[in-house]
């Protein structure tokens, strides 16, 4: 197995422990995994509220890089894995859409004819790599730590085809291979407030603050995410939001630090030691050494 | 005391907003909305807004451009997706959204020194430059032009950032940046020649 690999923007600032752990999970399962070369900026949500045109053109280029190589696109952030996934529905049903993407290329000499897939990870380990083979390569089993699974909005909403939209189980099922318990968490898909936190600081800290306290009840001894976007503002905005509200302190890591940590790597190669949480403690209460 | 009209007469729609808003990208099937409201319900944001999607939809669809236009609705929306996989009609909400906050933008129906129009405009220029995003840079171009104050506040996380590798300050770029000038220029021409 061979993709092209899409970072995004997020993974080489905040979100650099989500790279740092997703490599080391490839690496131990022998996927591989080639940087797409010179990709740009997918233009996130925030391109789309200025103008959708380009950012369906910005996220083309990175489309036509991967079909010149021949390869699927693995996108682990969740911007970049809906803003590519739209732009393939969107030139489908808009010809216009497409008109404009395909001129667009045209001028820096691509050329992009829908062939490419744009994957998730998730999708990636569930169903190219599998649970049972997964399972067996689990070198530092996770006892029974309780996680609670976020996935946020824009992996399951709206283009994906790997899961379940209102009640996805993706996650829970690759954290119970490395024997995780997962708590019962409802509002796993519920929005955390993307970047209002920034724009609109009191209304992201309540959205926040429902997030953190909903797994808090469930007995949640972390929380486990798929964005970075998702990671970053349940992570630093604990006390705010507490101050606010109630103060809850929970570590908050992503499901690929979980992962790459059963399947034997060290702390401080899978971006533990960038946690603003640590998660030391729960681990060393459970004795999984992790180191 | 100030006494106003709280019922809307149709002299006060917009036409060219209604046939505009069914025609965009997206607003194909507004026309079909039911008024059942599970939009509204599924929303997270809905708690906050002046009129919910629902009521959006609706005031949209029959031209009450200043309503519409002027509300916090189209702040708030985070692009969730959310009300789009409950729509029984699947209306493009989201993607409607979108439009209205670019047409807001385009004809100023915002607050001075409101941020989201502020980022999205210094998120372009970024992109534009370099062909990427670097966070740290985005955030401080978006606070100085906004509300710099907050920038002191937020000075203790930046620290915690920049100490855990997560908020380098280097300038990430691309390789070929020529190419997003190109790129972005031919999107806007044809925009101009087909008046998308």
């Amino acid at each position: 197995m061979k993709f092209a690999y899409y970072p995004g923007c997020s993974l080489r600032g905040t979100g650099r422990a989500y790279e740092e752990s997703l490599l080391a999970v490839f690496r131990a399962l022998d996927i591989e995994l080639e940087e797409l070369d010179d990709w740009n900026c997918c233009g996130a949500t925030t391109y789309m509220s200025v103008d959708e045109l380009t950012s369906y053109a910005l996220a083309g280029r990175n489309l036509a890089l991967a079909e010149r190589k021949r390869q699927d696109i693995v996108a682990p952030c969740a911007a970049c894995y809906l803003v590519l996934n739209k732009t393939q529905h969107y030139m489908e049903d808009y010809p216009e859409i497409k008109l404009t993407v395909t001129r667009a290329l045209a001028a820096i000499g691509l050329t992009y004819d829908n062939h490419v897939r744009v994957r998730h990870p998730l999708d990636i380990l569930l169903n190219d790599v599998g649970l049972k083979a997964i399972a067996a390569k689990v070198k530092r089993p996770l006892k029974g730590l309780k996680v609670a699974p976020y996935y946020g909005c824009q992996i399951v909403r709206p283009y994906s085809t790997f899961d379940d939209q209102r009640n996805p189980t993706s996650m829970d099922r690759l954290l119970e291979a490395c024997g995780a318990k997962m708590v019962h968490y409802s509002l796993k898909t519920r929005c955390c407030g993307g970047s209002q936190k920034g724009t609109l600081p009191e209304i992201g800290l309540d959205l926040i603050h429902y997030l953190l306290s909903e797994a808090h009840k469930y007995g949640a001894e972390a929380i486990a995410t798929v964005c970075p976007l998702c990671q970053f503002n349940l992570e630093s905005f604990q006390k705010e939001s507490g101050d606010r509200h109630h103060p809850i302190s929970i570590p908050v890591v992503y499901f690929s630090q979980l992962l790459a940590l059963a399947l034997g790597a060290p702390a401080n190669k899978i971006g533990l030691q960038r946690s603003l949480v640590p998660i030391g403690s729960v681990l060393a209460e459970k004795e999984i050494a992790y180191a | 005391m100030e006494l106003k009209r709280t019922v809307k007469f149709e002299a006060d729609r917009d036409p060219e907003f209604a046939r505009w808003i069914s025609h965009t990208v997206g607003g194909e099937r507004i026309r079909h909305c039911l008024q059942c409201g599970l939009c509204s319900g599924s929303c997270p944001l809905s708690l906050y807004m002046d009129y919910t999607p629902r009521r959006l939809m609706h005031l949209s669809r029959e031209g009450f451009k200043e309503e519409v236009l002027g509300s916090t609705s189209i702040w708030l929306c985070t692009a969730c997706y959310a009300c789009m996989v409950e729509c029984p009609k699947n209306i493009n909400i989201t993607h409607l959204m979108y439009a209205l906050k670019q047409r807001a933008i385009t004809e100023h129906f915002y607050p001075k020194r409101f941020p989201i129009p502020v980022m999205a405009r210094q998120f372009g220029l970024m992109v534009r430059g370099a062909g990427r995003i670097t966070e740290s840079r985005l955030i401080v171009r978006v606070f100085l032009r906004t509300a710099f104050w907050r920038l002191l506040g937020m000075s203790a996380l930046g620290m915690k950032l920049f100490r855990t590798g997560r908020m380098p300050l280097l300038r990430e770029k691309i390789e070929r940046r020529k190419e997003m000038a190109t790129l972005l220029d031919s999107v806007t021409a044809t925009k101009r020649e087909l008046a998308l």
